[in-house]
């Protein structure tokens, strides 16, 4: 079944970066709404947190497949109190009185049934995939703010975001990038090939010359994997060392991302079998079996980390599909998307 | 004496050389009158047709014009020489070295000029530079450079061109080796130099080392090590007392040099190994970075000495010399780990201290070692690990430098293209897309500079000392000598 494929997908780690993942979750999740049988809200939310959680535990690192499942529920509880009528506003607003009488009406108990829930409910979703589809473009409609001419930029790895962002402005604006090799993968070499074919002037170097360059780098723009409750990120392995070295040379960093990145969770560097911050890839790519295989060798402890962990000080400016925004900013857009009930699973 | 219709016109070097120097002295005089002629004319006659209408004048009056000429121009260079040498006197400061302005065509010509003065082939500039570093050279490792080399009687020694070559191609490497190979090489040099007649040792001999040095630097350019020992050699050899037959001196010469190489390598090595040793305790997580002889000697030596810790090397592109040095360490018997310098924030909370080698030291504190050096300490310096760089007295210098750029050795681009021999899941820049593609570049850095507040120790064999104590180690030591 289609649902078991993902879930081994997951686990294998088979998919092209986070929009790819998030994507293809809120598809299934969209799916499972129009497919199952369900009688009203709660049933249908206890039904998709039991998904969820399936999903989640299959790859704990992604944090985009919970952050999918809990704007599903989201979306879930709003269409519900705007149906029954009442303004999405008073449902949330917490007052004393509300707190000092939990009677547990209808409304908070989400078991009235509803006829046009299910239709209300897939439009809602419909609209919050086209937002998504659209985040990457809304996001670099906004290069050209960010960008003047002659200017130096850095940039890690490849995000399409960054990418399509560089782009945007290049249509425009004359500048330089330069663009740091990302090891162990070396993803930098496609974003410098594709960006060079754009007739953009790209420079290629190792992540050894990141400190040695960044005194003639004017701004530093990454692209991240999920951005933290505290206005951290959750980046690419490498991006920490870039943030160092901008902030030594008090270069601005900017790091572009759609809200879809934004989780409720916080660092944590928990490691063993609880580890759900960071995974690490297989050594082949650090250190191959061609040298790390010989006698001599076969000891030797090999790292190779997917994600780093870049704090907020270190943070500029965040630029998501609804505008930029400090990182000090970020936790209270989580209310927007989330719903406190849904933190835990 | 052939008639100025019948010399030779085209006046490229190697048929100005037939030409006797009276007949270059004609020559000059009537391109110089063509040239007020042209002036007025307006036009631009080709050198035959404006040479036929001065055939007229007798040779005694030529004779006599050239005479009067000749008087005039020596008037005229002694009294900008007496005004020169008042000027000179004023401003002397240090010269800028011409390997840092590979953009200013006239230095470039003037150092062309004397690398063929001295029968050295010249390198070929690599085609895609990158723009930020246009001032300096930026090669790639296209044609062998000696494949213009001549074989005649100034032609530079065999050892040289040997090592010329393991240089570029990049057999020996590290500051230590590199200084210690050219040191045995100009050994060879002295051993079979023989002193021609009329001419002094100590003059001559130093002439025969210019040619063989900057055929040095065109194979790679000199490092801080290197330089420091050409500079010991040059003060040896004038050293040589007057009196001395050149078999003696020559003997002498060789014994100081092979001097050299043990106090300052070798013993400075096991003084420095013996300081630093003492930092090292039970327990700790050491972070190296790279390859440095000195700190694998130094950590050998701790672990052979019974303290009990681990290493993690860090690693970084394209040179990935950390692989020989993870290597070493396992053959002792040290528990090793093994990271790239991306990950190097993400191991840093397991590390207790820092180990770094240096290429050099510079006056005013920097710290110039192997790309990737600076990276390593800042991570260490935001976690509050110390970081210890070692390095021998005989590396400290007296340039400054505060960033990367100013100068720096810019390696192989193509170097950074190769495949690995991984089957990489997303392929490295092939050749032809770097080549096909006009606005992409690569940049293969080979040195970096750390400020020294990044730096907590220097451990030399004079001491430990902090980083901004450089300039009082090398007064001391231009003191001593």
């Amino acid at each position: 079944k289609k649902m078991e494929q993902f879930l081994l997908d997951l686990k294998q780690e088979q998919f092209n970066g986070s929009y790819d993942l998030a994507y293809k979750t809120i598809n299934h999740l969209r799916k499972l709404i129009s497919q199952t049988r369900w009688t009203h809200a709660q049933e249908l939310m206890n039904t998709i947190k039991k998904e969820g959680k399936k999903m989640i535990t299959a790859q704990p690192s992604e944090y985009v497949v919970g952050n999918m499942v809990r704007r599903v529920l989201k979306i879930i509880r709003e269409e519900y109190v705007r149906l029954l009528g009442e303004s999405e506003e008073s449902a949330n607003k917490e007052s004393l009185h509300k707190m000092l009488t939990a009677e547990g009406n209808e409304r908070d108990d989400h078991t009235k049934p509803l006829k046009e829930l299910k239709t209300t409910v897939i439009e809602a979703v419909n609209e919050y995939i086209d937002e998504m589809e659209a985040s990457i473009h809304n996001i670099s409609a906004q290069a050209i703010e960010h960008i003047h001419s002659n200017e130096v930029i850095l940039t890690l790895g490849k995000s399409r975001t960054v990418e399509a962002f560089l782009k945007q402005a290049a249509k425009k604006r004359k500048f330089h990038v330069i663009v740091v090799e990302g090891s162990p993968l070396y993803h930098g070499h496609e974003l410098a090939k594709s960006l060079a074919s754009k007739g953009i002037e790209t420079t290629v170097i190792t992540d050894t010359a990141i400190f040695a360059i960044m005194s003639r780098v004017n701004k530093v723009i990454i692209g991240t994997h999920s951005v933290l409750a505290n206005g951290g990120l959750k980046a690419v392995n490498g991006a920490h060392m870039v943030a160092l070295a901008a902030s030594h040379h008090a270069v601005p960093l900017i790091v572009l991302g759609a809200m879809f990145k934004l989780c409720l969770l916080h660092y944590s560097d928990i490691g063993g079998s609880e580890a759900t911050f960071n995974r690490l890839a297989s050594p082949q790519e650090v250190l191959d079996y061609y040298d790390g295989g010989t006698e001599e060798l076969v000891n030797v402890q090999i790292y190779s980390p997917t994600f780093d962990y870049v704090p907020p000080e270190l943070v500029t400016l965040f630029i998501s599909n609804i505008g930029g925004n400090a990182p000090s900013y970020m936790y209270r857009l989580l209310s927007e998307l989330y719903h406190p009930d849904d933190h835990v699973l | 004496m052939a008639t100025p219709a019948t010399a030779p016109v085209n006046m490229n070097n190697g048929d100005a050389e037939s030409l006797t120097s009276e007949q270059k002295k004609q020559l000059k005089k009537e391109r110089r009158k063509e040239k007020n002629a042209q002036k007025e004319k307006h036009n631009i006659p080709s050198k035959p047709e404006g040479q036929e209408p001065k055939i007229e004048k007798s040779k005694a009056e030529l004779r006599a014009e050239r005479r009067a000429k000749q008087e005039a121009d020596r008037a005229a260079k002694a009294s900008k020489k007496s005004d020169q040498v008042a000027a000179n006197t004023k401003q002397k400061g240090p010269r800028v070295p011409a390997n840092i302005q590979a953009d200013d065509p006239k230095v470039q010509k003037k150092a062309a000029k004397k690398l063929e003065k001295q029968q050295v082939p010249q390198r070929t500039e690599g085609q895609k530079k990158v723009a930020l570093f246009s001032h300096l050279h930026q090669y790639e490792r296209s044609l062998s450079i000696t494949k213009n080399i001549g074989f005649g009687k100034n032609a530079i020694h065999p050892a040289i061109i040997r090592l010329g070559l393991q240089y570029a191609e990049g057999t020996v490497t590290g500051s230590n080796a590199r200084c210690a190979a050219l040191m045995s090489a100009i050994c060879k040099l002295i051993s079979d130099y023989e002193t021609p007649p009329q001419k002094e040792l100590s003059r001559h001999l130093e002439s025969k080392l210019k040619p063989a040095i900057s055929f040095l630097d065109q194979c790679r350019p000199l490092s801080v090590s290197m330089g420091s020992a050409i500079k010991y050699i040059k003060l040896q050899i004038t050293n040589i007392p007057t009196g001395m037959s050149d078999s003696e001196a020559k003997l002498r010469l060789v014994k100081s040099l092979k001097e050299f190489v043990h106090v300052n390598i070798v013993l400075a090595g096991e003084a420095i190994s013996g300081y630093a040793c003492t930092k090292i305790t039970d327990g700790d997580v050491v972070m190296v970075f790279g390859s440095s002889s000195l700190i694998t000697k130094v950590l050998c030596d701790a672990h052979n000495a019974g303290i009990q810790f681990s290493v993690i090397v860090v690693d970084g592109r394209p040179k990935l010399s950390g692989r020989g040095t993870l290597r070493k360490l396992c053959r002792v018997g040290i528990k090793c780990s093994y990271v790239l310098v991306s990950a190097a924030s993400y191991i840093m909370p397991e590390v207790t201290k820092v180990f770094l080698g240096a290429h050099g030291l510079l006056s005013n504190g920097y710290v110039m070692g192997s790309v990737g050096t600076s990276m390593v300490a800042m991570a260490a310096k935001i976690r509050g690990v110390p970081v210890i760089v070692c390095c021998e007295a005989y590396k400290f210098c007296e340039r400054v430098q505060t960033d990367s750029f100013v100068n720096n050795e810019i390696g192989d681009p193509r170097d950074l293209l190769v495949q690995n021999k991984s089957e990489l899941t997303s392929p490295l820049l092939t050749n032809t897309a770097w080549e096909e593609t006009d606005s992409l570049k690569v940049l293969h850095l080979t040195y970096d500079v750390t400020p020294p507040d990044f730096v907590a120790m220097v451990v030399t064999e004079l001491g430990k000392i902090p980083c901004t104590s450089v300039p009082v180690v090398l007064r001391v030591r231009s003191l001593e000598t």
